[in-house]
């Protein structure tokens, strides 16, 4: 297995942190990873993306042209990177920001409201957990668990208070697929 | 063996603190500002000193005057801040002294931008500042390979009494990978007896100094250097080869482009095309005889760089003519894709088909 993850959105939706939790996992899971920032010189605000890899072998090159996973959290991030994504591969999408719909027809699309599943937990900072979740019901890169261990080490003690609450994210991104394939969710977000 | 996921800049401190180093001084500059920033938190942790200082040219004379003395030192900066250093490396060069001097760098020519490049190739291996001089240049490729590689740095430095550079690009220093730190356990750090640490006992001082106003005495100084260069240059080259027994086609890169073309090379071997990879490590001393050793039975060599074509010429000088060298080469912080290096060897075994 050799996956190549493209996650772009703007500064302050937890795009690093979700890419870096990610290859925290497949480290977990004893496999090769990599993890790549590309962002400009801004502190928020700006575009920001990350690439991951995963693989069970050694990895030659970390750097991600062609993704076989996209995840767009905004609208300039769709724009960007929709054609780059691999015939066939997956494309992740914040329904919520995103106002358009994507014009590959050689691709699986998913639609995740993950803003409007944040505000139901309360917490907008948690809509990069729901987007993983979400991606993770898809594409079984890395457990659960191990997402919540790789976070559990990650975030310092005191703010562990926090676990629940991501777990709880987490569950609630898987559940948007867990009874339903990609084009009756397009027929939703439709 | 323990794996921690860690970026590239700052497992350069970390294996710089688990060599011994104890001091850091430098200026901040993307894409290498991770490293400062870690040893500004970690070197008090371990009693070491960390100074950021008024400017590069400012951090490169403590180093200068830190190295005088036989502690590990250490400083870092990216292109333009290097461009800075040079006076200084000339001054250390010329007064023969250990120290790790850290360049990822990023594109040039000028301010350039904050991304990824190896445009400061001929600056490292050539001399970028004044005099006959060399600095011993490692480029790594992984963020495991850093860590290997700054404390093989520190021992070399010590070794010889020369300036080690660690050639990265902005894409390694940021990347996290899987690293295994080591234990940190140095030993005892080799004896100094020509640091300038007070006179314990002898009956002259020792003196650190690059001035040498009588000319025989400067040839003295030179002979000296270019034999402890050639000396290094037999015995410290290191490169890997990936494919190269049977290989046509030899591609040539260093650092992150290396790994793009290793997926290259596998890409091109499930067409049946017998293509080869050779990284070099050491980038000065450049590892001729394992080149030539690499590309024996290769009918061409393809040099792949994040420049207009640096590394290349090193190539052409290690074959002497004995293969043909081609060159692919992006500019200002764009990266090659494995797909592009994909289409240049495929072009170039069609070439070669021709020709026969």
């Amino acid at each position: 297995m050799l996956i190549k993850i493209l996650m772009a959105g703007f500064g302050g939706q937890g795009i690093m942190s979700m890419g870096q939790l990610l290859a925290y996992s497949g480290m977990l899971e004893k496999k090769a990873v990599a993890w790549i920032p590309s962002y400009g010189p801004e502190m928020r605000g700006g575009t920001a993306n990350c690439s991951v890899t995963i693989s069970t072998s050694p990895i030659n090159s970390p750097v991600v042209t062609e993704p076989d996973i996209l995840v767009a959290m905004n609208r300039p991030s769709l724009d960007k990177f929709e054609d780059a994504l691999k015939s066939g591969g997956k494309l992740f999408i914040n329904s919520s920001l995103i106002n358009r719909s994507v014009k590959r027809q050689d691709i699986e699309t998913y639609y995740v409201p993950a803003n409007e599943l944040a505000g139901l937990l309360s917490e907008s900072k948690v809509l990069n957990m729901i987007m993983m979740g979400a991606l993770l019901q898809v594409a079984p890169l890395v457990s659960p668990m191990s997402v919540m261990e790789s976070l559990r080490m990650m975030l310092p003690e005191s703010k562990h208070h926090l676990l629940s609450l991501n777990s709880r994210a987490l569950q609630m991104g898987a559940a948007v697929f867990k009874n339903q394939t990609a084009k009756e969710n397009s027929i939703v977000a439709g | 063996m323990s794996l921690v996921l860690k970026k590239g800049n700052e497992v350069v401190g970390e294996a710089a603190i688990r060599s011994g180093c104890r001091c850091y001084f430098g200026y901040p500059i993307t894409p290498q500002s991770e490293l400062p920033e870690y040893l500004a938190r970690r070197l008090p942790q371990v009693g070491g000193v960390f100074v950021q200082a008024e400017s590069e040219i400012a951090a490169i004379n403590m180093v200068y005057g830190a190295a005088s003395t036989g502690v590990r030192v250490m400083t870092s900066s990216s292109s333009p801040g290097i461009s800075l250093k040079q006076e200084g490396i000339s001054y250390i060069a010329a007064s023969q002294l250990p120290c790790v001097i850290v360049n990822i760098m990023r594109g040039g020519p000028g301010l350039g931008g904050i991304q990824a490049s190896q445009s400061d190739y001929f600056q490292a291996t050539k001399g970028g500042g004044h005099g006959d001089y060399r600095l011993i240049v490692l480029a790594p490729s992984s963020v495991q390979e850093i860590a290997d590689l700054v404390k093989e740095g520190f021992q070399l430095a010590d070794t010889y009494r020369n300036p080690v550079m660690i050639l990265g690009d902005g894409i390694l220093g940021q990347m996290m990978e899987p690293v295994d730190l080591g234990s940190g356990d140095v030993g005892e750090l080799p004896d100094k007896p020509w640091a300038a640490r007070g006179k314990k006992g002898r009956r002259s001082r020792n003196v650190i100094n690059s001035l040498y106003l009588d000319s025989e005495k400067l040839e003295q100084l030179n002979l000296s250097l270019q034999k402890k260069y050639r000396l290094i240059a037999e015995r410290e080259t290191r490169a890997e080869t990936y494919l190269t027994e049977d290989a046509q086609i030899v591609v040539a890169a260093y650092g992150m482009t290396a790994r793009i073309c290793k997926e290259a090379v596998d890409m091109v071997r499930k067409k049946g095309i017998r293509a080869g990879l050779f990284r070099p490590i050491t980038l000065w001393p450049y590892p001729e005889k394992e080149l030539r050793l690499a590309a024996q039975h290769s009918q061409a060599v393809l040099t792949v760089e994040m420049s207009a074509g640096q590394m290349v010429e090193d190539v052409r000088l290690s074959l002497n003519g004995e293969v043909p060298v081609e060159f692919y080469g992006r500019l200002g912080s764009m990266v090659p894709s494995a797909g592009e290096v994909f289409e240049e060897i495929q072009r170039i075994s069609k070439k070669i088909g021709e020709v026969k």
